[in-house]
């Protein structure tokens, strides 16, 4: 085992999927600039030395063709590892994903998939409206991708190589405040846990969730950063005397669906956690299919807590409003009893 | 409109390659596209075939003289106007009817239809339909194409209307500061829908953006299949030397509408008779005539032919079966 940071994860991820085979290529902006940013985040730090500038592809600042021609790689055979530099900018190349990417098989009957992976981080850093998202909720409504979220390194390594090897689009959303980079690129404010990673070859597989914290009373689903939220809310519980069961969905779509309501027929009570909008998010959708699905188990309503209708603000002060925290999670789940 | 024979071929001015048969053949596939697209027009009317379409009739010389100067493992991709494309590339007649008649036997199994004809076996993805999106496609497939070391290249048609999309934009920049092999073919077919080039432009030609993105553009007789191969075989023996992509205008006119519920009421009748003096099928039958390439019963023959391919197309689509409502959940996910 290996101590590292979200960040380490991925880009050993990267490096060893590229090692492996030769198809797998990156493509993204200030990704392998000699002197530059190495990603946004780091993720790609130091790639290019090793695999050289014909397979770190740094492009210009082109959204719609950074999806556009990893697409078309992909449909030729290529396993393109495509990253934006905010989740915010996906919706530069929405059609490409949305109308491309995710409906090539369906509309060609099956004659071409579309191997692409799209690296994107999210996540309110004091960034205002535009730099500071959580999008999540819009890519797992369209039938034909594939999106991922991992809140340690041992899942961001596990599942990013898994989603190199799938056939399929994958989205791979990341949290800001949860890589650990460094240097002049770290973030202030991160929680940047360092986890245990194998030294020996492992995928996480795409679809299965994970109960992080087992309980009797109280299942609360999170994912990324809230996770740790929901975590640390559940110790507090615990000293009143409710045993929160914290699950990790790891992948939104497919969702492990059985592993939520599992929990839920055991515990009687839900409380989906989220950075996303409110209005239409993944949490409403949580809740609709167990609400369908494991009605007679509920013993209180279900509860979301998200982020409210507003676009992420700029001030500390208000993010902190903005933000789903130990706190509304504390209260929620109180509620609930 | 460019004048007519100002370009005019006769059999020793022509690229050596293109002998007899090869002349012949370029002659079967435009006759071909237009009589499958008069054909699939009176079904349609019919009420035989569903949804919606985009006819190709006028510019069967572009995707003609493009295909015939590449090789069946060179790729391209199409809009929403692709049936042209897709029986120039080599797709099965059979295969795109059974599609439009929403068939289980169509080339994409009733789930593309008109707009998403393909099959890849030829080097034809399915179409897309979005306006200027294939351009930063075909992009990353000439991008596959020269990692892998291979000397395949790949072409993007789309209409004068995607010139002013985005991707049209970054695909092309992108493909020319990687020197990527992708050739980028405009019809110009003078509308965007019923918006004219002049409402949407303030340039003379859509290939004068071409020196904006350090690439060759050129403008060519959209109606003059052998002026249209000319060019496109140069633009591919640019893309092989690994010398970057070209951008190549075709002037060339639409003489339907712009799908199947358009009156034409933006454009006048007499524009459109002009152009039909220009049509590229009689005029390339007369020009094999007069240099003596076939006889007129060849061509007589030829025509049979191909209205009798186009016949069994039509009796495979309607003697086909429905896709299944099961068909529905399949393929959204490759396993």
């Amino acid at each position: 085992m290996v101590q590292m940071s979200i960040a380490e994860a991925l880009r050993q991820a990267i490096r060893e999927e590229m090692r492996r085979d030769e198809r797998v290529f990156c493509i993204g902006e200030d990704i392998g600039v000699k002197g530059g940013f190495g990603g946004a985040f780091t993720v790609t730090q130091g790639l290019s030395e090793e695999f050289g500038h014909e397979r770190i592809l740094d492009t210009p600042i082109s959204e719609t063709a950074i999806a556009g021609v990893a697409i078309g790689a992909a449909m030729a055979g290529m396993r393109p590892i495509a990253d934006v530099q905010y989740g915010d900018f996906l919706f530069c190349m929405m059609d490409q994903l949305a109308n491309q990417a995710a409906k090539m098989r369906y509309m060609s009957g099956e004659q071409v998939s579309v191997p692409l992976v799209m690296r994107a981080p999210v996540g309110a850093t004091s960034r205002g409206a535009q730099h500071a998202q959580s999008l999540e909720a819009f890519f797992t409504h369209i039938p034909g991708l594939k999106v991922v979220a991992p809140a340690t390194a041992y899942d961001a390594k596990g599942l990013l190589k898994s989603a190199v090897r799938d056939e399929n689009p994958v989205i791979v959303f990341e949290h800001k405040l949860l890589y650990g980079s460094k240097g002049a690129r770290a973030e202030r404010g991160a929680l940047s846990p360092v986890g245990e990673v194998p030294e020996e070859e492992y995928l996480v597989p795409i679809g299965k969730g994970i109960v992080r914290r087992e309980g009797k009373d109280v299942t609360i689903v999170a994912k990324l950063l809230t996770l740790y939220r929901a975590l640390a809310a559940a110790e507090k519980l615990a000293a009143e005397g409710i045993e929160a069961e914290v699950i990790d969905p790891r992948t939104l779509v497919p969702l492990d669906k059985e592993l939520i309501l599992a929990s839920v027929r055991k515990t009687g009570r839900l409380v989906i956690v989220e950075e996303d909008n409110l209005t239409g998010g993944w949490a409403a959708e949580i809740a609709a299919i167990v609400a369908e699905e494991a009605f007679d188990y509920l013993d209180a309503p279900i509860k979301r807590v998200s982020a409210p209708d507003v676009p992420p603000p700029f001030a500390p002060i208000l993010e902190r409003e903005y933000v789903p925290d130990e706190g509304k999670i504390i209260r929620a789940v109180r509620a609930l009893f | 409109m460019p004048a007519k024979d100002d370009q005019a071929f006769t059999l020793s001015t022509l690229p050596p390659e293109l002998d007899a048969e090869r002349l012949k053949g370029m002659y079967r596939t435009m006759f071909l596209i237009r009589r499958f697209e008069e054909r699939v027009n009176e079904l349609y009317m019919e009420g035989r075939i569903p949804s919606t379409l985009h006819l190709y009739i006028g510019q069967e010389a572009v995707a003609t003289g493009v295909c015939a100067a590449l090789n069946q493992d060179d790729c391209v991709f199409s809009t929403h106007r692709p049936h042209g494309h897709a029986l120039a590339k080599g797709v099965a007649p059979r295969a795109i009817m059974a599609e439009l008649f929403a068939k289980a036997t169509g080339c994409c199994k009733a789930k593309g239809g008109s707009m998403h004809v393909g099959d890849v076996r030829v080097g034809m993805y399915p179409a897309i339909a979005i306006v200027g999106a294939n351009v930063p496609i075909a992009a990353g497939v000439a991008l596959a194409f020269k990692m892998q070391k291979s000397r395949r290249v790949a072409v993007s048609f789309f209409g004068d209307g995607a010139a002013n999309e985005g991707a049209w934009h970054e695909g092309l920049n992108i493909a020319s500061i990687w020197k990527l092999p992708v050739i980028f073919v405009c019809e110009n077919n003078l509308y965007a829908a019923s918006t004219p080039f002049s409402l949407a432009f303030n340039i003379e030609n859509v290939a004068d953006r071409a020196p904006g993105y350090g690439i060759p553009g050129v403008v060519v007789d959209g109606n003059d299949v052998l002026a249209v191969y000319e060019v496109t075989r140069a633009a591919v023996e640019r893309a092989r030397r690994g010398d970057g992509p070209t951008l190549i205008e075709c002037k060339t006119y639409r003489q339907c509408g712009h799908s199947r519920s358009d009156p034409r009421t933006y454009r006048s009748r007499e524009e459109e008779a002009a152009w039909r003096e220009r049509d590229p099928i009689p005029n390339f039958r007369k020009w094999l005539l007069a240099q003596a390439v076939c006889s007129p019963r060849d061509l007589d023959e030829l025509e049979k032919g191909v209205e009798q391919t186009i016949a069994e197309a039509i009796a495979f689509a309607e003697s086909s079966p429905d896709p299944q409502p099961a068909d529905l959940y399949t393929d959204v996910f490759k396993e």
